[in-house]
């Protein structure tokens, strides 16, 4: 039962574990040369330009902030719903949820153009109208209620055990603002044709789950192999179809916002770009739709892979590509569509008007996006070093004794 | 069409009185308001904005985007590729899919009333001075670039590289972003922006809450169309002949 779990932290810290730690070291360390790089020389070594403003960094960004929010979506079920086969998982999720926070505003951080003003910042002015500014006050007021759940999770005392359902709420609503807060940043651009929907709140909200339950069952099934402690099929099947169930809601969404995109004439351009036959169509049908939606969901729920446990990890894997080609065709292919500002006519300029703005990320920019991903790998699996975060056992006796397979 | 020609005669004949005023004393004329002294602050009974006439633009813009270019020094950085290149204005030309029709218009900071640079902007650099001037404090900047995504007119540029013979009048800085600050430093002096001198044949700048400006004169009789009128934007920069 939950409330008799046993957590240990990784003990044995042999030469596979260095090894593991060492590699995502060295990405984050990779990842930090690649800031330096573009820092020193000044951006006009990436691929973006005036057109493309945000690029790979941003998608990397973007991606991990909003999978943290999911991530910490199975601790929120076992608090907040009071699903006790999801408690023994909690502590692992509320931290891998920090580590990928961190991660993702890392990255954000190092790609501004002036990132010394922003100590200045922090000392001056800050503008509220700014989603951006309410982005910084959610992100950072995430890792503190983190911490805090993480308290009530680890610690014995009463005081603890009495917050840790309040906190687990607080958490709740705060990762909903939050995503719908990242989503939002897109809201403010009110003449960027492929952003004007309002459904791209809830879209990030759903699609959230997906990334964050696709990482945590990898990272789930890593460590306990790694640390040989036993992982039943009881929570592996809970995480498959969570996965599974909210992919097919991002499908979902994704088929009404861009019916009602379509829907609207002056939305018919955008559109047509974007799924048909643009440089994003195929990212966008392949990579999202087939690969990243369509296949994940078939090796969950075709009866031949029950239990399959290689199915589950290539479906989690496509789930995350499926996400990343996700975000790069809204970010990426809604920058790419030139603004209108001139309706029923065509427009010629020296600076890209009424083109199709192109991009091709260029390797620092890719590398400080995979060192966001390593530190917020480093940043996890030091926290398991540390602190008990992980259940000793996930065998099915132990998480559910009436389960029967 | 005999009503249009009849606003058009008149604004030619007002125009011509004018750019005659301005060969005689360039900046006097145009300019009802007074240099403001330094140490004063920026008054807010004041909103300053430009009316292009379009038609009266015989090269599109190209001489005012030069004048821009050599006032403030933007353009020709050394590493960056052309679609990093700075331009705070461009020339866009413009032909009506049913009618064929084309114009070339300069495109540049709009001075939006309501400016969407400024809402998202999270640190205040992207900023609208109390006379409706809007521009980057790049002492501030961060370089997040949301008000590029913000800018329905697209008239922003981020700066990709290290800056080097920049001018005295235009701080400019890698890492930030920048875009028509309607020539901020000659305004306070007293003068027109640089677009308006190389132009006055098609260009006015001046005063739109005094009534008795000249271009409030006209802007009230024949109006001012504004690019993209659907977003209420409420922009300072006006346009005739679009
Ligand atoms: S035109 Fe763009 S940069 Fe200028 S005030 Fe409007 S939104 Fe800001
Ligand atoms: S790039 Fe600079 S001016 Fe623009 S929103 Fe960011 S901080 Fe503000």
């Amino acid at each position: 039962m939950a409330t008799n779990t046993v957590f240990s932290e990784i003990k044995n810290s042999g030469l596979g574990f260095w090894a593991v730690l060492g590699f995502f070291g060295l990405m984050t360390l990779v990842g930090a040369g690649a800031f330096y790089y573009m820092h020193h020389h000044g951006h006009h070594v990436t691929g973006m330009n005036n057109q493309i403003v945000w690029g790979m960094p941003h998608v990397f960004a973007i991606f991990l902030i909003v999978a943290a929010s999911g991530a910490a979506n199975v601790a929120t079920v076992g608090t907040v719903f009071g699903k006790k086969i999801y408690q023994p998982l909690g502590r692992l999720s509320a931290f891998l949820a920090a580590a990928l926070l961190v991660g993702g505003l890392i990255v954000l951080l190092l790609d501004l153009g002036s990132i010394g003003h922003v100590i200045e910042m922090a000392y001056g002015y800050i503008n509220f109208k700014s989603i951006f500014a309410w982005n910084i006050i959610l992100y950072s007021g995430f890792i503190a209620i983190l911490a805090v759940y993480l308290w009530t999770m680890m610690d014995r005392s009463k005081v603890a055990k009495k917050f840790y359902k309040p906190t687990g709420t607080i958490n709740m609503f705060w990762r909903f603002m939050l995503t719908m807060g990242t989503g939002s940043i897109f809201g403010f651009l009110v003449a960027r044709q492929y952003y004007d929907a309002a459904i791209l709140a809830p879209l990030f909200i759903v699609a959230s789950y997906v990334y964050g339950t696709a990482i945590y069952t990898l990272v789930l099934m890593a460590t306990f192999k790694m640390t040989g402690r036993e992982l039943g099929d009881a929570v592996l099947n809970r995480l498959r179809y969570t996965l599974a169930i909210f992919i097919a809601l991002v499908l979902f969404l994704e088929l009404v916002r861009h019916l009602t995109n379509i829907y609207a004439t002056e939305h018919h351009g955008v559109e047509s770009f974007i799924l048909n036959g643009g440089p994003f169509s195929n990212l966008f049908w392949y990579g999202q739709i087939v690969f990243g939606s369509l296949v994940p969901m078939f090796l969950v729920w075709c009866t031949f892979l029950r239990n399959n446990r290689t199915a589950l990890v290539v479906a989690a894997i496509l789930a995350i590509m499926g996400g990343f080609a996700q975000i790069y065709v809204i970010l990426i292919g809604g920058q790419s569509y030139p603004l209108v500002l001139f309706p029923n006519s065509e427009t010629s300029s020296t600076f890209s008007d009424g083109v199709y703005n192109a991009y091709s990320a260029t390797l620092p920019e890719y590398l400080l996006g995979i060192g966001g991903v390593g530190l917020a790998l480093c940043v996890l699996i030091i926290g398991m070093k540390i602190f008990r975060l992980l259940p000793t056992t996930l065998a099915d006796a132990s998480v559910d004794p009436h389960h029967s397979s | 069409m005999s009503k249009i020609n009849s606003y058009r005669r008149n604004f030619l004949s007002g125009l011509a009185g004018t750019a005659a005023a301005v060969t005689v004393a360039p900046g006097i004329f145009l300019r009802e308001v007074q240099a403001k002294p330094a140490d004063e602050p920026i008054s807010d009974k004041v909103r300053w904005g430009m009316l292009i006439d379009v038609n009266k633009l015989t090269d599109g813009g190209d001489a005012c985007i030069a004048a821009c270019k050599k006032e403030h020094g933007w353009g020709d950085e050394e590493h960056s590729n052309d679609l990093q290149d700075a331009q705070w204005i461009r020339k866009v030309k413009v032909t009506e899919k049913m009618t064929g029709k084309t114009v070339s218009l300069p495109v540049m900071c709009q001075h939006c009333e309501t400016a969407p640079c400024v809402d998202v902007c999270p640190t205040g650099a992207s900023m609208k001075r109390a006379d409706g001037i809007v521009q980057v404090n790049k002492h501030i900047c961060i370089g997040c670039r949301y008000c590029m995504m913000a800018c329905p007119y697209k008239a922003r540029s981020f700066v990709h590289e290290t800056l080097v013979d920049q001018r005295p009048g235009t701080p400019r800085g890698k890492g930030t972003v920048e875009s028509c600050n309607m020539c901020v430093n000659r305004v306070d002096e007293g003068k027109n922006p640089a677009c308006v001198d190389a132009a006055p044949q098609a260009m006015l700048f001046g005063d739109l809450n005094d009534e008795n400006s000249q271009i409030s004169k006209v802007l009230k009789q024949y109006g001012g169309t504004q690019i993209r009128a659907d977003l209420g934007l409420n922009t300072g920069v006006r346009y005739w002949g679009i």
